[in-house]
C-alpha cells in the first residue's frame, strides 16, 4: 500500500497517504493512534513553516467537533499564542506538515494522539501536556500550562501576565453568565455515558454547576483518565463500562438521573423513558468548549431539563384520568371553561 | 398575564389584517347552498373574492350590492332587494347570508328593518330563501371576528328557540376560522372516531375542502345542511373552537340549553387532551387506534423537541390563530420572540410571549431581528428573506403555496404534522446557515434564563 501511495503521489501531485487501519483490529481509538502515526511517517516534518514565533503550539486530537476549535481560537488570539497546526480539526495540510516547529504540544483528546505526543517530543524536543477545554477551571488551568510552558520555552514571560489577566476577565464574566444556571442546576443528576473519552473533563465541568454525576462510563478510558475521575469525584466514584439497553432503561424508567448524556446509540432508550437526553458525542451540533463552550453547554443542559415537553409527555392520557363529573344541566352549565389552556400550563 | 400594547404607528405598512366582511363570507360558504352577499361598493367585494380565490385555488361564489355613490347617499335598500332577487333568480340559494361592509354600517343602514321590508314585500321567499345578516365593517375586528358574527347570526336566525329532546352521542362543533377546512375534517373524524356524531358549523371541510364537482355550482359547493343547523339543539353538548365561537355557543345555549366548552385551539397535546376529555364527558370512547395515535405523537415530541430547542420564533396572527401557535410554539421548547396580532382581544392576554403587539407585518419584521423563523401568512413572505429566515405559512392568505387550506395541524395526527413539518425547515436552514458558516463561534448573550416562565409557572 505504501508504494502504491508513493506512486500516486508522484502521479497526481497531491500528497497520498496510507492508514494501515483494518476494520477488525481494535477500536475508534486505535484507528486516531494508527492515523497518527500515518501523519508523523509521511506528513509531519516535511515542509517548513514560513514563519516562526515562539508562540507556535499545536493541539493534537482537537476535531474541532461541532466548531470547538473555533470556540477557543479567540482566547489565543488574544494571548497573542499561535495554532501551528490543529491535528486534525479545521487543518491544512501544510499546517499539519509544518507541525514539528511548534514549541508545545497540547494533546486535547486524552487518549489516543498522546503516542504521537511523545514521538515528537522525542524526535523533536516538543514537551507536551494533556489538558481539556470542558469547564471553565479546566479551561484556566490549560491555558496556564500553556503559557508557562511556552514560556520555559523562550517565550517572553510577560505572556503569564497576559494569561493571568484574560483568565480573570473571563471567569469572572463566565461565572456571572452561569450563576443563574447554577442554581436551577445544583442537585440535578447526570448519568454520563460517553466512551470514556474526556469524561474527566466533562465531570469536571459538570460539578462546577454543582450537579451530581450518579456515573461515568469508562469503557475506552486509560488507567490516567480512571484517576482523573478518582481525583475529581473521590475513590467510590461510580465509574461503570457497558450498560446494557434493558438495565439502562429501567434506571431511567426507575427516575435514578434527570438527564442521560450520551451519544446517538442511546438516546432512544432515554427518551422512551421520557428522560432528557443531551448529545455529548462527536455527531452533535453545539460546541461545548472554553468559556463560551461551557456556557452554551450548560445552557443546552438547563434548557433540556426543564423544556415545557416533559410536563406535556408525563401527563397520563384523558382516558386514564378519573372520569369527570356528569354533564351539568342547562340551568348551571354553559359557560364552563374546563376545556380552556391557561397560559400558565 | 402577557400585556397586550399598540405599536403606536400612525401607519399600517404591511397590514395584516383582514377584513371581518371576508370572515363572515368565508364562513357563509361553509353552509350548504349559501351564497354570501356582501352589501358595499364593489371594491369592497372584489378584494376579497380574488384572495379567497388565490387562497382556495377554487371559483368562490360572492356577490355584492354594487353601491354606488349615488346609492350611497340616498339608502341601499333598493340596492339589496334588487341583488337578493338576482341572486336568486340566478343561482337559487337556500340561504343568502349578508354581510354589511365599513360604507354602508357608515352610513348608518337600518339593516333590519330594510330587510324585514324585503320580507314583506316578498311572501313567496318564506319557504325558499333565508336570509342571515352579520354586522361586519371593516373597522370592527378583523377576518375572525367577522367570521365569528356571522355564526352567530346563523344561530339566531337558524336553530329554534326551545329545549328539544337530546340526541344521544350528539355534539356540536363549532369550528373557528383558524382551523382548515383539513382541520375541521380531522376534528369531525376524531368525534366520531369516539362514536359521537357532529353537526359541524361552519364546515368549509365539505365546501372549500378542494374537490371536483359534477357540475357546475353557483352557491357555496356544500357545507353544514341547513336542517343540521335547525337540529343543533338536539346536541348534548357544544364543542367551540376559538374566542371567535364564544358568542354562537352561547348563543345555542340561550336558544336550546346546550351546554358549551370553548377551546382556544386543539393544536397540541394538552390542547388535543383536553378536547377529548370532553369528548368522553360527552359519552365518547377512545377506541385502540386513537390510543395509539396519541402514543404516537408522544413519541413525535420526544423526537422533535430538539430541534426546537433555544429556537426564536415570531408569529403574525389573528387572535385565536396566533394562540393556537404561539402554544405550540411554547409547549415544544422553543421561544416566541414576538407576537403580532391585527387587532386586540382579551384572550391575547394568555399568549405565551413577552407581549402581544397589536400591528401589522412591519411591526412583525422590526421585532424579528436574530430569530430563526418566522410564522404568518404568504404576505410576510418579503419580511423573511429580507431576513434571511424561512416563512411557515399559516392562516389566510396562503396563495404562493398549494395545500394551505388541506395542512392539517390539529389533534394527536395533525399536531405530529405540524411539529416534522416545523422542525425540518428548522434542520433545513441550520444545514444552509452550516455551509455558509465561516470560522466564527456564535456570539455568546449572557445572562437570560430560556423557560424561566415555564418553570416559574
Amino acid at each position: 500500500m505504501s508504494r502504491r501511495c508513493k506512486a500516486a503521489s508522484e502521479r497526481l501531485a497531491t500528497p497520498v497517504i496510507p492508514v494501515g487501519a483494518p476494520g477488525f483490529a481494535g477500536s475508534k481509538n486505535l484507528g486516531n493512534k494508527l492515523a497518527g502515526h500515518a501523519l508523523l511517517d509521511h506528513v509531519i516534518g516535511t515542509v517548513e513553516p514560513t514563519e516562526m514565533t515562539p508562540f507556535d503550539i499545536n493541539m493534537l486530537g482537537e476535531y474541532n467537533v461541532a466548531g470547538e476549535l473555533w470556540q477557543v481560537a479567540p482566547l489565543f488570539a488574544k494571548l497573542g499564542i499561535r495554532v501551528l497546526a490543529p491535528i486534525t480539526g479545521d487543518a491544512r495540510y501544510h499546517q499539519v506538515a509544518g507541525a514539528h516547529r511548534a514549541r508545545v504540544n497540547m494533546v486535547v483528546c486524552s487518549q489516543a494522539m498522546a503516542s504521537l505526543a511523545r514521538a515528537m517530543q522525542d524526535r523533536w524536543d516538543i514537551p507536551y501536556f494533556e489538558g481539556s477545554f470542558y469547564g471553565i477551571g479546566d479551561t484556566s488551568s490549560s491555558l496556564r500550562t500553556l503559557a508557562r510552558m511556552l514560556v520555559e520555552r523562550g517565550a517572553d514571560d510577560g505572556l503569564i501576565a497576559r494569561t493571568e489577566a484574560l483568565i480573570e476577565s473571563e471567569e469572572a464574566r463566565a461565572w456571572a453568565t452561569l450563576a443563574p444556571y447554577r442554581a436551577r442546576l445544583e442537585g440535578k443528576r447526570v448519568l454520563l455515558y460517553t466512551g470514556g473519552v474526556k469524561s474527566w473533563s466533562v465531570v469536571a465541568a459538570l460539578q462546577e454547576m454543582g450537579m451530581v454525576v450518579i456515573g461515568t462510563s469508562v469503557r475506552k478510558s486509560t488507567a490516567e483518565d480512571k484517576q482523573r475521575i478518582k481525583n475529581l469525584m473521590g475513590d467510590d466514584a461510580p465509574m461503570v463500562d457497558q450498560i446494557p439497553a434493558k438495565q439502562m432503561y429501567a434506571m431511567l424508567a426507575r427516575g435514578d438521573a434527570d438527564i442521560l448524556m450520551s451519544g446517538g446509540r442511546t438516546q432512544f432508550v432515554a427518551l422512551k423513558t421520557k428522560t432528557p437526553w443531551l448529545d455529548i458525542n462527536q455527531e452533535r451540533h453545539h460546541g461545548y468548549a472554553g468559556y463560551a463552550g461551557t456556557i452554551a453547554l450548560i445552557r443546552q443542559i438547563d434548557a433540556e431539563l426543564f423544556n415545557p415537553i416533559w410536563a406535556q409527555v408525563r401527563t397520563p392520557a384523558p382516558w386514564d384520568c378519573p372520569r369527570p363529573d356528569p354533564l351539568p344541566q342547562a340551568a348551571e352549565g354553559g359557560a364552563r371553561d374546563s376545556g380552556r389552556l391557561r397560559a400558565s400550563e | 398575564m402577557t400585556p397586550v400594547v399598540p405599536s403606536g404607528k400612525a401607519a399600517s405598512m404591511n397590514p395584516l389584517k383582514q377584513s371581518p366582511a371576508l370572515g363572515g363570507a368565508m364562513a357563509f360558504l361553509g353552509i350548504e347552498r349559501c351564497l354570501p352577499l356582501l352589501h358595499g361598493s364593489q371594491g369592497c367585494t372584489a378584494f376579497a373574492l380574488v384572495l379567497m380565490v388565490r387562497h382556495f385555488r377554487e371559483a368562490i361564489p360572492l356577490q355584492t350590492t354594487a353601491m354606488s355613490e349615488l346609492t350611497t347617499i340616498l339608502g341601499g335598500a333598493e340596492n339589496l332587494e334588487a341583488a337578493i332577487e338576482n341572486i336568486l333568480e340566478r343561482a337559487k340559494p337556500r340561504l343568502i347570508g349578508i354581510c354589511s361592509t365599513a360604507l354602508t354600517e357608515t352610513r348608518g343602514e337600518d339593516m333590519a328593518a330594510d330587510l324585514r321590508g324585503i320580507r314583506e314585500r316578498h311572501p313567496d321567499w318564506r319557504d325558499a330563501l333565508d336570509i342571515v345578516f352579520a354586522s361586519t365593517p371593516d373597522y370592527g375586528g378583523s377576518l375572525e371576528e367577522g367570521w365569528g358574527k356571522a355564526v352567530a347570526a346563523v344561530v339566531e336566525a337558524l336553530v329554534p328557540e326551545g329545549s328539544t329532546s337530546r340526541t344521544l352521542r350528539r355534539v356540536n362543533l363549532l369550528a373557528g376560522s383558524h382551523l382548515t377546512p383539513g382541520d375541521v375534517e380531522e376534528l369531525a373524524d376524531l368525534i366520531e372516531s369516539l362514536g359521537l356524531s357532529a353537526t359541524v358549523l361552519p364546515d368549509l371541510s365539505r365546501s372549500l375542502d378542494g374537490h371536483v364537482p359534477d357540475g357546475h355550482v353557483s352557491t357555496s359547493l356544500g357545507g353544514t345542511p341547513l336542517n343540521a343547523i335547525a337540529g343543533m339543539g338536539e346536541a348534548v353538548m357544544t364543542l367551540a373552537i376559538g374566542e371567535q365561537m364564544r358568542a354562537a355557543a352561547d348563543a345555542v345555549l340561550r336558544r336550546t340549553g346546550v351546554p358549551y366548552h370553548v377551546f382556544d385551539h386543539v393544536t397540541g397535546l394538552a390542547a388535543t387532551d383536553a378536547f377529548v376529555a370532553a369528548l368522553i364527558e360527552a359519552g365518547g370512547e377512545p377506541g385502540p387506534r386513537l390510543k395509539r395515535e396519541r402514543s404516537r405523537l408522544v413519541d413525535a415530541i420526544l423526537d422533535g423537541h430538539f430541534p426546537y430547542e433555544g429556537k426564536r420564533v415570531c408569529v403574525a396572527a389573528e387572535p385565536d390563530l396566533l394562540l393556537a401557535t404561539t402554544d405550540f410554539i411554547a409547549s415544544m421548547g422553543a421561544t416566541v420572540q414576538a407576537a403580532v396580532s391585527p387587532v386586540a382581544e382579551p384572550a391575547l392576554s394568555r399568549v405565551r410571549a413577552p407581549r402581544v403587539v397589536v400591528g401589522d407585518l412591519d411591526d412583525l419584521e422590526q421585532a424579528a431581528a436574530g430569530c430563526d423563523l418566522l410564522i404568518s401568512n404568504s404576505h410576510a413572505r418579503e419580511a423573511a428573506e429580507r431576513l434571511g429566515v424561512p416563512l411557515y405559512r399559516i392562516g389566510f392568505p396562503v396563495f404562493d403555496r398549494l395545500g394551505g387550506p388541506q395542512r392539517v395541524s390539529v389533534g394527536y395526527r395533525g399536531t405530529r404534522r405540524l411539529i416534522f413539518d416545523i422542525a425540518n425547515l428548522f434542520l433545513e436552514h441550520a444545514a444552509e446557515a452550516h455551509d455558509g458558516a465561516q470560522a466564527a463561534p456564535s456570539a455568546v448573550t449572557e445572562g437570560e434564563l430560556p423557560h424561566a416562565q415555564a418553570q416559574a409557572g
